[in-house]
């Protein structure tokens, strides 16, 4: 089937089998090698994109279900010159140590803070109506869904909680 | 994955149309389930219409003052309503404890309702599972079973259902409505999902074509002093071993003059625990009294090798939950 994907900005067209995934497009297909496959089912999110917006998990989406999507990698959040302000604080409180799972935190931490901004609970939020106030608690409840197998975790929570509301 | 034809479905009917006469397609609508068991080779589907683009994605207000959620308002969008924050705050407990934050901008609320079990053997091809392979037999009866059923099981399957939306939705009497070949039908959430019996590869009562378009909540006080607790194996992102979901109104005098119970993590469906609600209408919410409820729904409970730590797991979830609802009352 032929689809548009919109792949950091870029229109980009190709034809493409139904069993595709969005991660499959984008690595094999586009050359787009910033999300990661970790464990293709969904559960160590490497692949986090964020798509029309929100951080998911392109290993489990079609790419036919999202023909004319915008699609935003953790390399088109910023450029080599002007990182992206959560690339930054990655890089200041050394949040990674192989880096492989690096994009995937790194664009669900984007998606997170804009779920918080937007006063989304959690599972930790003790006052589900609350405003919304991010700790450690809440960081690393809100960030389950993206593991780090070198064990980075200490320093990814604090390089987002520098941009924590 | 085996291949498969697409077809993108503009609202329900056409939906419906599109799955008649294929006793082999599937509606595809988050796919964080369906997917990831596509990818698995333990869903072998010919045809997916996609109804991700024909689900109702509202949750709109009711004249009786319940509310009308569509199929298709994803889990993180119906947690983070304020209506069902404020009103009905066990539902936003329930989805906020289930998956990741990805997965829920995802998974959509009819989706949610009709996973299928994590039993290990069943999402294992190459075990015989009667779940997936009618007649091939049950692994779990003599495997692990840490997470399996202890009440309602059979011979066929002692699987558990994963959700924790649904148990939270079955102690507000939620009403499934769906359309399918033969019509509209509404199906109260407690007929949805069924026990195992002889026909374990039936997760619920749905017919095949059949596709669920709302979830209707009812207007109901009670639930407003709701909540649910999770037990698992890890802090974040696990499913549940024993769940529970209750909601509790107390008369002037402390005592409980109304209670809804539901456990997950027990059955082949979300546990509605009237036998425990029955033991606590008139008394006051002790920890002995919460106690012995439990234990009176879980008198039919029968363990497994390794499972039967889930009977003082439930029975003290409920404690806690209960101490939680009535503290400061």
């Amino acid at each position: 089937m032929d689809i548009t994907l919109h792949v950091d900005g870029e229109p980009r067209s190709l034809s493409v089998d139904t069993r595709t995934t969005v991660l499959d497009a984008l690595r094999e297909r586009l050359g787009v090698t910033a999300p990661k496959k970790g464990c293709d089912h969904g559960q160590c999110g490497s692949c986090t994109c964020l798509v029309d917006g929100r951080r998911v998990t392109t290993c489990l989406i079609l790419a036919v279900q999202y023909d004319g999507a915008q699609i935003t990698t953790a390399a088109g959040l910023g450029t080599e010159s002007e990182l992206h302000a959560m690339q930054q604080a990655f890089v200041d409180h050394d949040g990674f140590q192989c880096g492989y799972c690096t994009p995937g935190q790194i664009c669900s931490a984007v998606g997170m803070l804009d779920e918080a901004r937007n006063g989304a609970p959690s599972h930790v939020t003790a006052d589900l109506t609350a405003p919304v106030a991010l700790d450690a608690e809440e960081i690393r409840e809100r960030m389950s869904g993206n593991l780090c197998r070198c064990g980075a975790y200490v320093n990814i929570v604090a390089a987002i909680g520098e941009l924590a509301p | 994955m085996r291949p498969f034809e697409y077809e993108r479905a503009v609202d329900a009917a056409g939906a419906v149309a599109a799955l008649a006469g294929r006793p082999n397609a599937a509606y595809l609508a988050g796919g964080t389930n369906l997917v990831d068991h596509m990818k698995l080779g333990i869903a072998n589907p010919e045809l997916l219409v996609d109804v991700g683009h024909a689900l109702d994605v509202r949750i709109d207000a009711l004249t009786d003052g319940g509310l009308r959620i569509g199929a298709g308002v994803r889990n993180a969008d119906l947690a983070a309503d304020m209506r069902v924050r404020e009103r009905y705050p066990a539902l936003a407990r329930a989805l906020l404890s289930g998956a990741s934050g990805q997965l829920r901008n995802l998974a959509t609320t009819g989706g949610n309702l009709l996973q299928r079990t994590r039993c290990p053997y069943f999402q294992d091809a190459t075990t015989p599972c009667n779940k997936r392979e009618p007649g091939s037999g049950c692994s779990a009866l003599d495997g692990y079973t840490r997470h399996h059923a202890i009440l309602g099981a059979s011979e066929q399957c002692v699987a558990t259902h994963p959700s924790d939306m649904a148990v939270a939705l079955l102690v507000f009497d939620a009403v499934v409505q769906v359309v399918g070949p033969n019509g509209p039908r509404r199906i109260a959430i407690a007929d949805l999902h069924r026990l195992p019996g002889d026909a374990p590869e039936r997760d619920t009562t749905l017919e095949h074509g059949e596709l669920i378009t709302h979830v209707a909540l009812p207007n109901l006080p009670i639930a407003a002093r709701s909540t649910y607790r999770k037990v698992r194996d890890r802090a974040s992102y696990a499913f549940a071993l024993v769940s529970t979901a209750a909601a509790v109104e107390l008369a002037g005098d402390g005592t409980i003059a109304d209670v809804r119970i539901a456990f997950g993590g027990l059955a082949h469906k979300p546990w509605r625990a009237t036998l425990a609600e029955d033991e606590l209408r008139g008394r006051p919410p002790t920890e002995d009294a919460v106690r012995a409820a439990a234990l009176a729904e879980l008198r039919a409970a029968e363990p497994l090798r390794d499972n039967a730590f889930k009977i003082p797991m439930a029975s003290g979830a409920l404690v806690a939950t209960l101490r939680e609802l009535t503290a400061g009352a």
